[in-house]
């Protein structure tokens, strides 16, 4: 009973939220109704029993992927009639676009009607937490393409730093490492000048 | 709980939901009040740090300043600017506040003390405490003024930078214990070290260095001094708060306070044994002549002297700037941390498997 109320208040919200990224005017508010759908995602994963992937959800898409999304959008200067201007132009792209999003939903719905996949319906009971059988999956039969995932995740990331990195001439940085050498002796002279003489520094 | 709901007729799922409802109020309003006492304990650590009386005039001691400051706060007129985004204005104080308590359904107290005894504890509170960051981003954007905007964006890139090294730390304890389970967490750092004699990961000399990283970035994604440039008050007013008053104004620092002591909690929990004595020795597990585990009040004591630690701190130690705090995350914890998740693993590897791949 509690699980169902769950259930369909987590759908709910999620498809309201979902239709809201769409038809909300504000770039930033999308981006929030979009983590909100995230979220009730994560809420529906945890249903089924997947708390791993739930919390995944949460910690990647709304901790780290869409912070950085809402920082860029809020920083955007966004102008609503150059948006509108584009849209005719952009018409047709858009048209293709829902076109094969909605043949894809139709053929999931319709391939979903003629049966399950799998032969047992619904997933096995559980006997180990998730991540000890998600571990040992990965790390035996699908080792490799887990490790090779992995790479290129790291080439990415050294990519994006690369691409990114600049070095300036112009700046004079912070050697902190010099900061603390520095010893009394190179950094205080003490001198008795006599009077009327002025400092040689 | 849930049984004796059921001893009425109820059914298991509705004396389930009861019992949670009320597991949850006896947690989070004992909640708020440590809150209060806290900001007057911080107040008071931090005016003798710097020789002056701090608040000593409401109540005995002062001891009611916090209620006092909570009372003038409601009655005031909560002021929404102009230019605002009304709705998410409103929201943010709102989201800050409730990141802060959903955290404590897994916090253990004591053993099988616990709202939420989840596979996934460590997990929830990265999640939930990932979650944190968009009160003060929304606070920002919302209140369309330049100081809170720059407040947000400040609070965005240290949250982010923080959690990074934070994982990393969490992951070289869920090495170590084998669970992202905080109770088994706690439960495996029993008699950890000197042969049995000692409780706690904090005493490993390969986790104390991680524990003191811990420290110090649970201080940076709580916003305290010395990291708290999201609202240093030479540069930005009052960062996100700027804008705010009344009860909107006091969400924000319930919620703040709130997260410092889930964050002493944590240090407690994952490196200095939790409700464990720090000493394994049976006495010291029950309190003596009433017989009842006296695993809360190590908790609470442990919690207190992190809390003394991050007042400390807070009096003592001159604001960062800005690269040197991005340097420190990034330059230093990050490299630190990694290399330390590479040689416990190695350890581990040689110590429980032989070696072995």
């Amino acid at each position: 009973m509690i699980a169902l109320l769950s259930f369909y208040l987590f759908a709910t919200v999620m498809l309201a939220s979902a239709v809201c990224v769409i038809f909300s005017r504000n770039p930033v508010h999308s981006v929030l109704w979009l983590i909100l759908a995230f979220f009730n995602a994560a809420g529906l994963m945890l249903l089924v029993g997947a708390e791993f992937i739930a919390m995944l959800l949460v910690i990647v898409y709304v901790g780290a992927v869409a912070v950085l999304f809402l920082f860029v959008v809020m920083m955007l200067d966004i102008d609503f009639a150059e948006l509108r201007s584009g849209f005719s132009r952009n018409l047709p792209f858009g048209i293709i676009i829902a076109i094969i999003l909605f043949a894809e939903m139709f053929f999931a719905v319709r391939a979903w009607q003629a049966g399950p996949v799998l032969s047992a319906a619904s997933a096995p009971e559980a006997t180990q937490p998730n991540i000890v059988a998600l571990g040992q999956v990965l790390y035996s039969r699908f080792l490799y393409p887990f490790e090779i995932a992995g790479l290129i995740l790291l080439v990415a990331m050294i990519g994006a730093i690369v691409l990114t990195h600049r070095s300036r001439g112009d700046v004079r940085g912070q050697k902190i490492s010099k900061q603390v050498d520095r010893r009394p002796e190179d950094a205080i002279k003490l001198e008795n000048p006599t009077v009327g003489e002025g400092m040689k520094l | 709980m849930t049984a004796w709901f059921q001893s009425f007729g109820i059914t298991y799922e509705w004396s389930w939901l009861i019992a949670t409802i009320i597991g949850i109020l006896v947690i989070a309003l004992p909640l708020m009040l440590a809150v209060a006492m806290i900001i007057y304990a911080d107040r008071k650590i931090w005016a003798a740090i710097a020789l002056r009386r701090g608040p000593n005039v409401v109540g005995p001691w002062g001891l009611l300043q916090s209620f006092a400051d909570g009372l003038k706060v409601f009655l005031k007129e909560t002021i929404i600017p102009s230019g605002a985004n009304r709705g998410l204005f409103l929201l943010a104080p709102i989201v800050t506040f409730t990141t802060a308590l959903i955290v404590w359904a897994v916090i253990p107290f004591d053993y099988g003390v616990v709202l939420a005894n989840i596979n996934v504890g460590l997990l929830y509170v990265l999640a939930a405490s990932s979650l944190g960051v968009y009160g003060v981003i929304v606070a920002g954007w919302a209140s369309n003024s330049k100081y809170p905007f720059f407040s947000a964006l400040r609070a965005a890139a240290q949250m982010v930078s923080y959690e990074v090294s934070i994982g990393f730390v969490l992951i070289c304890v869920v090495l170590y214990a084998n669970s992202f389970n905080l109770t088994d967490i706690v439960m495996a750092q029993k008699g950890h070290k000197l042969f049995g004699l000692l409780n706690g990961y904090g005493f490993n000399p390969l986790l104390f260095p991680m524990a003191i990283v811990f420290l110090i970035s649970s201080m940076a994604e709580t916003f305290r001094t010395p990291f708290d440039l999201v609202e240093a008050e030479s540069e930005l007013v009052a960062g996100h708060q700027t804008e705010y008053s009344s009860m909107s104004f006091a969400l924000f620092w319930l919620g703040e306070y709130g997260n410092v002591i889930l964050m002493c909690a944590l240090n407690a929990l994952l490196f200095w044994g939790g409700w464990l004595p720090p000493v394994n020795w049976a006495p010291l597990y029950t309190i003596p002549l009433l017989g009842w585990s006296a695993g809360p009040i190590w908790l609470f004591l442990k919690m207190g002297f992190f809390f003394f630690v991050f007042s400390w701190v807070k009096a003592t130690v001159p604001r960062y700037r800005y690269d040197q705090l991005m340097r420190l995350g990034w330059k230093i914890f990050l490299p630190l941390s990694l290399l330390f998740v590479v040689i416990i693993s190695g350890w581990l590897m040689f110590s429980r498997y032989g070696g072995a791949a």
